[in-house]
């Protein structure tokens, strides 16, 4: 009967579809990028602290950022009180990245799996070796 | 037909809703919204089955002991049987787009008339039955039990509606309430709860061949009649052959054109037309119904009514059939005859003997439509008219239901129109073509016992009639049906008085020049023409002057 | 009741998945035994629902026509809404399906003193496609936690979605658009009378799990926020059936996939089967082709019908009186 094929056909479809995923995800890396804090800045600290719990920066950081480019360029603020107290200077450049020297892996392995678009580097330039500069 | 409710009355109502929902809502028998109970021996002579003494304004309707089994059974068997109706009883969601389509809705602000509710008695049951959440939790969602009181608000509201298919067009789903409502009638047949109205005209059609129950002889003295009257108008005889063997085509006819007026006016111009052109063609008394009640009571009953017309064809040797101005009768042509009592391959696919033209459309039925036959005589200049004699109608076009909705029959119908009449007027766009609204009396429900729902049903087809008789001057109402002939003169006398109500065929008689020697002074009604009118005038004004001179 | 049952319901639904992560901890049950079973009883329902329908018959080609029928080669056929071939029918299913034809067509009736007019009426069509469209992308969205790598076709769609570029993370315009329009959904069901009529408990129920759905996610992402590579590396785990217990995992994520599992859970077994239930409509997936090609039902059977030999039997007499030719003779 071809109305019986046709509606086998539309329920082979509908499985292949909900089946995708798995056939895509079969064997694939299931963990997330491990993040690489072995920079030799961080290694020269004596107290190996970011500036915020690192919970709050692992959901957060995009936040944080975004409230410093507002303060920094709209009000000309540039000091930052974190929750414990301790003043940071608000730069992306010369605060996050002066520990964060590797920003291929430390953000952008992150970003690549989670696929959100990274676009600090728009402005913010980054040369191939990963020295900040005008790009 | 009991007296009519008042005007005033008729339209003092809301088209709204009780705040709370439609199964809190208990449903009152309306004395004047239903037909009286099909009595037994209308039933027993086509062989339904539980045929019994009943009526329907009583509280007890003598059902046989087992009937929920019946009816429980009878809906599983359909839903293995028709996919249209197991899907309509899942995939509603109650999005309201139906509920103000209906005419039956929008002429009594019943809300139980909304499409959706409609369906909703019968898929409140469903769900009961054969879902397992409404097994388990009933009301909570949505679901209840068969009862008595269950049963009798299908069959009140399963005959309140005439399957015009409206709500259909606008489902996004193409939920069909026609389909639940004729599976609802299907198994209230079961039980034996038919309406006379639709029993009597089965039992009819059955034994003698149409609904009106018209022996051979009284077809041959109607048609005799009607032959009278032509001569009168045209100064021709004309003589129609019924059941000649040999014929290339045979004609069917609703049986209302061949036993009332105006249906009589529009079957005068069949014959007219097809005689004038020489046409090889004949009419059948045993297959003397095109339309077909038996779809108003089951699937099986409507095959049985139907075999006539392919049987007939073949027993008389004809090359293929051509159909009259039907609605339900066009809709079984176009879905179901073929399927029913095909394949008809003792036929020829039609061709047109005056222009050549294939039928290509009806390659296999080998059926064609009446507008489809003289739109494309006319098309192709085959026919002379004079336009004029219909000067004194401003015409406006019906779509019947069936035709628009189940066929798409829409231009043709249109075209022959224009072509015959000068002045023409579509009703507001969204109350024509597939949006038609119906006369109010489609599926068997033209009966006189519940004269107020046709009136009601009606309503809003009467509103858009009067729309353009305000605009234009509109005054004639044109359709292809005939139970539209059957029941808008009712509903125009009530409503819209003074519109005369006509086949489109009768205009094209109207218009149609028979030979140079064609000057009528009369239209089929035996009316006299405005332009004789005109011409006695100037004859009266010259013989003033004559007088005056002599 | 038929609203506050389901209300409760869904309220109750999310509390139970958020209160058994955050208080007893059982992330596996909830974020990965849970999953898996609604995912499997999905795709098993679905497919019985389906077929199903595709074991009843469809007799007759009953097709809604509305349009202008194929019939003389001038008369101009409205081959989508009136269709003769298969293509003319994919077409009509297309524009069904992804634009909601026929709900386009819709209109609007009123009664005002003893006349009654009809309207445009569109907004039903305008909520019914944005709320679905919506839904749509944001599936499409979610794919970016269930693939590695993405594909560029989801970022491309994340992009589009976020082109306004307000705020941070940025705002998915179908979050705002999906909301406004499941709000529109529900209070036509509440303030329009005809509506709320015919309106039933199983008519909010999935209204208020979709909402439920919608709100735990976009304060998952504006408000408390979790860290995506985490639930990432849930959902990677479920695709690739190598499961993570998921850890240190914000609870209202739960109360969200809990959600969502309920909701899939329901899909087969109620009216939300209208979505592959369309494809099955026989007013709409067949060609008004029934005078052109033979349609055969699969169960006709032989009915007993009244003859010609019998008419003649009965009418014989009466028709030879008037001259009518007799087969019996």
């Amino acid at each position: 009967m071809a109305r019986r094929k046709l509606t086998l056909i539309f329920i082979g479809v509908f499985c292949l579809i909900m089946v995708v995923p798995f056939i895509l995800g079969a064997g694939k890396a299931q963990s997330a990028p491990k993040l690489d804090l072995d920079t030799p800045e961080i290694a020269a600290l004596d107290v190996k602290e970011c500036i915020e719990p690192v919970e709050y920066m692992r959901s957060s950081h995009m936040t944080l950022l975004d409230q410093w480019r507002n303060d920094v360029v709209r009000e000309g603020k540039t000091a930052y009180v974190s929750s414990t107290g301790q003043v940071y200077e608000m730069s992306l450049d010369d605060t996050c990245l002066s520990c964060h020297s590797n920003p291929d892996q430390f953000c952008e392995s992150c970003h690549a799996y989670s696929n959100v678009d990274l676009y600090c580097w728009e402005c913010h330039g980054l040369t191939d070796d990963g020295v900040v500069g005008e790009g | 037909m009991a007296k009519q409710p008042s005007k005033e009355s008729m339209l003092d109502y809301e088209l709204g809703c009780t705040p709370h929902s439609w199964m809190d809502t208990p449903t009152e028998f309306r004395e004047g919204m239903y037909c009286h109970a099909a009595k037994p021996k209308n039933l027993e002579v086509v062989g339904l089955p539980n045929a019994h003494e009943w009526s329907s304004s009583e509280a007890d309707w003598n059902l046989p002991a087992n009937w929920k089994e019946i009816v429980l059974e009878g809906m599983r068997e359909r839903m293995d049987k028709y996919r249209s109706f197991r899907l309509f009883m899942d995939v509603c969601v109650r999005c309201g787009a139906c509920a103000d389509k209906c005419h039956f809705y929008l002429g009594t602000g019943d809300p139980k008339n909304m499409p959706v509710v409609r369906a909703e008695l019968m898929r409140s049951v469903y769900r009961r039955y054969f879902t397992t959440s409404g097994k388990v939790l009933g009301p909570l969602v949505g679901a209840r039990d068969l009862t008595e009181d269950v049963l009798k608000e299908w069959w009140y509201y399963f005959f309140q509606c005439t399957e015009c298919r409206r709500c259909s067009a606008f489902c996004p789903y193409g939920i069909d309430q026609a389909e639940i409502t004729i599976m609802g009638r299907e198994i209230l047949n079961l039980l034996g709860l038919n309406t006379d109205w639709i029993a009597g005209p089965v039992a009819n059609c059955y034994m003698k061949g149409n609904h009106v129950g018209l022996e051979p002889q009284t077809i041959l003295g109607n048609v005799e009649f009607m032959m009278d009257d032509l001569e009168d108008v045209t100064g021709r005889r004309f003589e129609p052959t019924f059941n000649r063997k040999g014929a290339e085509i045979l004609l069917v006819v609703p049986s209302g054109d061949l036993y009332a007026e105006p249906g009589t006016f529009t079957f005068m111009g069949y014959v007219m037309l097809l005689e004038h052109l020489g046409i090889d063609y004949t009419l059948s008394t045993y297959a003397s119904e095109g339309g077909n009640f038996g779809f108003f009571t089951s699937n099986e009953m409507a095959k049985r009514l139907n075999a006539k017309m392919y049987a007939e064809a073949e027993r008389l040797g004809v090359k293929w059939i051509l159909g009259g101005e039907c609605g339900h009768m066009w809709r079984l042509v176009n879905q179901y005859m073929d399927t029913w009592n095909g394949p008809a391959d003792f036929l020829e696919q039609p061709v047109s003997p005056v222009t050549g033209t294939v039928f290509a459309n009806a390659a296999s039925t080998k059926m064609v439509h009446i507008t489809e036959f003289t739109a494309d005589l006319i098309y192709h200049g085959k026919l002379k008219l004079d336009p004029s004699r219909n000067d004194h109608l401003v015409v406006t076009y019906h779509d019947s239901c069936n035709t628009a909705r189940a066929m798409g029959l829409l231009e043709e119908p249109r075209f022959i129109i224009k072509n015959v009449c000068n002045n023409f007027y579509e009703m507001p766009e969204e109350t024509i073509r597939e949006k038609t609204l119906c006369c109010g009396s489609g599926s068997g429900l033209n009966a006189g016992e519940n004269m107020e729902l046709r009136l009601r049903g009606g309503l809003p087809r009467a509103e858009a009639v009067r729309t353009v008789r305000d605009a234009y001057g509109v005054n004639t109402l044109a359709n292809i049906c005939a139970l539209d002939r059957a029941s808008f003169p009712a509903l125009m006398d009530y409503w819209v008085p003074g519109t005369r109500v006509t086949g489109v065929h009768e205009l094209v008689a109207n218009a149609l020049v028979l030979g140079d020697d064609d000057h009528r002074t009369l239209d089929l009604r035996l009316e006299e023409l405005p332009s004789a009118r005109a011409a006695a005038a100037d004859d009266a004004g010259a013989g003033d002057e004559e007088a005056n001179h002599g | 009741m038929r609203i506050l049952a389901p209300f409760l319901l869904v309220v109750a639904l999310a509390l139970l998945a958020w209160a058994s992560t955050a208080f007893l901890h059982l992330n596996l049950l909830f974020g990965v035994i849970i999953p898996y079973a609604a995912f499997a009883l999905f795709v098993v329902g679905f497919a019985i629902r389906v077929m199903r329908w595709g074991a009843s018959a469809v007799p007759f080609r009953i097709t809604t026509t509305c349009g202008q029928q194929k019939s003389l080669p001038w008369v101009r056929q409205a081959k989508l809404d009136n269709p003769s071939s298969y293509a003319g029918v994919a077409g009509r299913m297309l524009l069904e399906v992804l634009f909601f034809r026929s709900l386009f067509r819709n209109s609007k009736a009123e009664k005002r003193d003893e006349k009654l007019g009809y309207g445009s009426a569109k907004w039903l069509w305008l909520g019914a496609l944005a709320f679905h469209w919506s839904m749509l992308i944001i599936v499409v969205r979610h794919f970016r936690l269930f693939l590695d790598p993405v594909p560029e076709l989801i970022g491309v769609i994340e992009g589009a979605d976020s082109v306004l570029q307000i705020g941070i993370p940025l705002l998915y315009i179908t979050d705002v658009v999906i909301v406004g329009a499941l709000t529109f959904l529900f209070l036509r069901r509440v303030v329009l009378p005809r509506i709320r009529f015919v309106s039933l408990s199983i008519d909010y129920f999935p209204l208020f799990l979709l909402l439920g759905i919608a709100l735990t996610g976009i304060v998952l992402r504006y408000g408390v926020r979790v860290d995506v590579t985490g639930v990432k590396e849930v959902a990677m785990g479920l695709v690739s059936f190598s499961p993570v217990a998921p850890e240190g995992i914000e609870p209202l994520l739960f109360a969200h996939l809990f959600l969502v599992c309920a909701l899939i859970v329901y899909f087969p077994w109620s009216k939300l089967m209208h979505a592959p239930g369309v494809f099955f409509s026989p007013t709409r997936n067949l060609a008004n082709n029934s005078r052109m090609v033979r349609h055969v039902n699969p169960w006709n059977y032989d009915v007993k019908v009244h003859t010609y030999a019998e008419y003649e039997q009965d009418f014989g007499e009466k028709m030879r009186k008037v001259g009518l030719p007799l087969d019996s003779e």
